[in-house]
């Protein structure tokens, strides 16, 4: 065995670093799913009929539907009935501050390395902290309503305001627009809400932290931002899970909304956990993620850092509908051991001089598969529409594969449409090189690794550019065949 | 500084060095010359820790320490530095941070503290003037679209901001034109000192006009046949090698 191999051993199976559980006391649904359980997780949230019967409607659709068989992933069926729906770390009384937030659930952040306590923030990030299926703190909430933002959970949404959640839930992702997102709309707990009135810069990042805490319990978020006329937002979102033998499923709903020269950055790190090494356990990741540039001139760009869980299926895309509004999307995703993606996005150019961009940069080790899988829809009325798509893909070693599935709809001749694709491999010569230079094969993997992803990680907020980094040399370190 | 006793190699099944004695000081450039697959690149090669070749016998010290027992990054942290014939590209990698990863993990090897990024810059300065490298190629990934010129200049610069103390030139004149081999040439000149050794690795005498050789080598079939000193390469270049190959044969 070479020494490239016994590394790639030794960091595969170094585990994962955010596996551990806490000892919350939680309440939940019995496990299963029909009417009665949509009812409940409606009723323990005090919600409004108008949702319940969104949720109803929601569920009744989806019972109809069909799970799809088209991504390049293969698992066993899904036995939606053995699922718990419903979580939540039992909390007294609803905390009025984070003084009343119970310790044990900020330790659990604080383990993390996310602190909810204001005043021991410096880096000025705004987190809405989510564990199993209920948010449990919104740091900063003040000193942004000041400025007229809403920040906070979901479920507080619908309560403080109403006629937003209204009139903005599910109008960039309709309920059935597919099978998982119909099973969020009928099930999500919570997740979180904002917007960005007219004219407003959000001084600070704002941020979501998912952590699934409970075992066989599904986690399903919804996440609504809505930016109103020249506002703009950037809006991070991190999330890990401990480790468990059986998969967890994920199905979230993102749905962001730009009105004329709004624009929303929208960043994620994911890292759900990806299962063992010999591929047992983890979280299926299916989520659902889209932006509608609604007005002239908005813009919506997507980040993904995607290194984490056992499956994934996400795309998240764009809906360019305002003339001249833009649509980004910048993707490293990172498979290991047994690991399986089937990521990238969807660019529908309806207005007219709408440009687009992809930026999707794959990286697949050890038995893992990786697919792009990427839509450009100039729709007839998309004058002068551009987009440019780059996808490259990198290997370490031989056992793993890559794959692209790009999809070109023209209904405009006057488009102007470019892809690039590009597929290499981590060489022993590069390896060679750096340890000759005194730099050990680990840090080379990690130097090489974030040189190739270096254009999308550029695009994320300092913070999170830092994190993503070593993340991607932790998932990756010496992976070469 | 070096001592190489009987240094023997092979690359799958094929044998390329049959036992190489070698003897290096400090201040001493020595030249290894050959005809082309005699074993010259192999050497460096096999020096510098790559893992395709297999050492079947022989011992090299240096310093006072087992080089072959070293891993290929402890060898450089002890001060081995290859220019290499062939430098890879990095994508995405500059040469600043390329080198600033690579300092810092020999610093740390030598228990020294990482450089703070002023010192580091300081440091960059100071050698981008000696080697007559521009700061813009630094800033670019490394070798990515760099002439062939340009990547030899580079791997200067990389030695000089190193300070090794054995540098092993693997054939750092191939496809330099005249005046980037005097450049190259001068920037290895000036990094010369009593403290260190140079090992040029070289077909052709040309570059030994500009890095002149206190000793010159002639390997032909993984061994050293011919020992001199700087006439010896003038002689090869006037009368090729194939003399030496009789005279191996011969003997």
């Amino acid at each position: 065995m070479s020494k490239s191999n016994q590394v790639l051993e030794e960091i595969t199976s170094k585990e994962y670093e955010h596996g551990w559980t806490v000892n919350l006391e939680t309440e939940e649904a019995p496990k299963g799913l029909n009417e009665d359980i949509v009812r409940f997780i409606s009723s323990k949230k005090n919600e409004p009929e108008w949702l319940l019967e969104w949720r109803l409607k929601a569920f009744r659709q989806w019972q109809k539907m069909v799970e799809p068989k088209w991504p390049n992933v293969t698992y066993p069926a899904i036995n939606y009935q053995d699922i718990i729906y419903y979580s939540a770390p039992k909390q007294k009384v609803k905390p009025n501050s984070l003084d009343e937030v119970d310790p044990e659930l900020i330790k659990t952040f604080e383990k993390l390395g996310i602190s909810l306590t204001e005043q021991k923030r410096l880096t000025g990030v705004a987190v809405d902290a989510v564990i199993d299926s209920v948010s449990v703190a919104t740091t900063f909430k003040e000193k942004l309503s000041e400025l007229g933002i809403i920040f906070c959970s979901f479920s507080e949404a619908v309560k403080e305001h109403p006629e937003l959640v209204k009139k903005y839930l599910g109008s960039v992702v309709p309920m059935n627009d597919n099978y998982f997102a119909a099973l969020n709309s009928a099930v999500f707990s919570d997740g979180s809400f904002c917007y960005i009135p007219k004219g407003v810069r959000c001084p600070m990042e704002l941020s979501t932290y998912f952590r699934i805490n409970a075992a066989n319990t599904g986690q399903f978020e919804r996440t609504l931002i809505v930016a109103d006329e020249g506002s703009y937002v950037s809006y991070l979102e991190g999330c890990t899970a401990p480790m468990r033998d059986e998969n967890q499923l994920h199905a979230a709903v993102v749905e962001l909304y730009t009105m004329k020269g709004a624009e929303i950055k929208y960043s994620t790190v994911q890292n759900w956990y990806p299962g063992d090494k010999n591929g047992k356990g983890g979280i299926y990741n299916f989520v659902t993620k889209r932006g509608l540039c609604a007005g002239d001139h908005s813009k919506i760009s997507w980040t993904q850092v995607e290194t984490g869980s056992a499956i994934t299926w996400k795309y998240p895309s764009c809906v360019l509908k305002g003339d001249y509004s833009v649509g980004e999307f910048y993707s490293v995703a990172v498979t290991n051991n047994y690991q399986q993606a089937d990521t990238g996005t969807k660019m529908i150019h309806i207005g007219k001089n709408t440009r687009s961009r992809i930026v999707s940069k794959g990286i697949s080790a050890g038995k893992s598969q990786n697919s792009y899988r990427g839509q450009v829809h100039i729709m007839k009325r998309a004058a002068n529409a551009r987009n440019h798509s780059q996808c490259d893909s990198l290997l370490m070693g031989d056992q793993c594969g890559a794959h692209t599935f790009p999809y070109i709809d023209v209904e405009n001749n006057s488009a102007r449409i470019e892809h690039e694709a590009t597929t290499s491999k981590i060489g022993e010569d590069q390896i060679f090189y750096c340890l000759q230079r005194g730099i050990d094969e680990e840090a080379a993997v990690a130097l090489i690794v974030n040189g190739y992803a270096k254009e999308v990680l550029n695009q994320l907020p300092m913070e999170f550019a830092v994190e993503a980094q070593k993340l991607l040399a932790l998932t990756l370190e010496g992976s070469v065949g | 500084m070096l001592s190489i006793k009987n240094l023997q190699a092979k690359i799958g099944e094929k044998q390329i060095l049959n036992g190489i004695d070698l003897k290096v000081n400090a201040g001493e450039v020595h030249a290894i010359m050959g005809p082309n697959g005699s074993g010259k690149s192999t050497l460096a090669s096999v020096l510098s820790g790559r893992e395709e070749y297999e050492v079947t016998d022989g011992e090299v010290d240096f310093l006072g320490k087992d080089l072959l027992e070293l891993s290929p990054e402890d060898r450089a942290r002890e001060g081995i530095f290859m220019a290499f014939q062939y430098p890879v590209e990095i994508p995405g990698v500059s040469t600043i941070n390329f080198m600033k990863t690579a300092l810092n993990q020999i610093r740390e090897y030598r228990g020294q503290q990482a450089l703070d990024a002023v010192s580091f810059l300081q440091l960059m300065k100071e050698k981008m003037k000696l080697v007559e490298i521009d700061q813009s190629l630094l800033n670019r990934s490394l070798n990515e679209g760099f002439s062939g010129g340009e990547k030899k200049r580079n791997e200067i610069f990389q030695m000089a901001m190193l300070e090794p103390k054995l540098a092993l030139l693997d054939e750092t004149d191939s496809g330099l034109d005249i005046d980037a081999l005097r450049i190259v040439a001068n920037g290895v000149n000036k990094l010369r000192n009593k403290n260190n050794a140079v090992v040029v690795v070289t077909h052709y005498q040309r570059l030994l006009d500009y890095i002149v050789p206190d000793y010159v080598h002639v390997l032909y079939k993984g061994k050293i046949v011919k020992s001199g000193t700087k006439e010896l390469a003038l002689e090869l270049e006037a009368k090729g090698y194939d003399w030496i190959k009789s005279e191996a044969t011969v003997a």
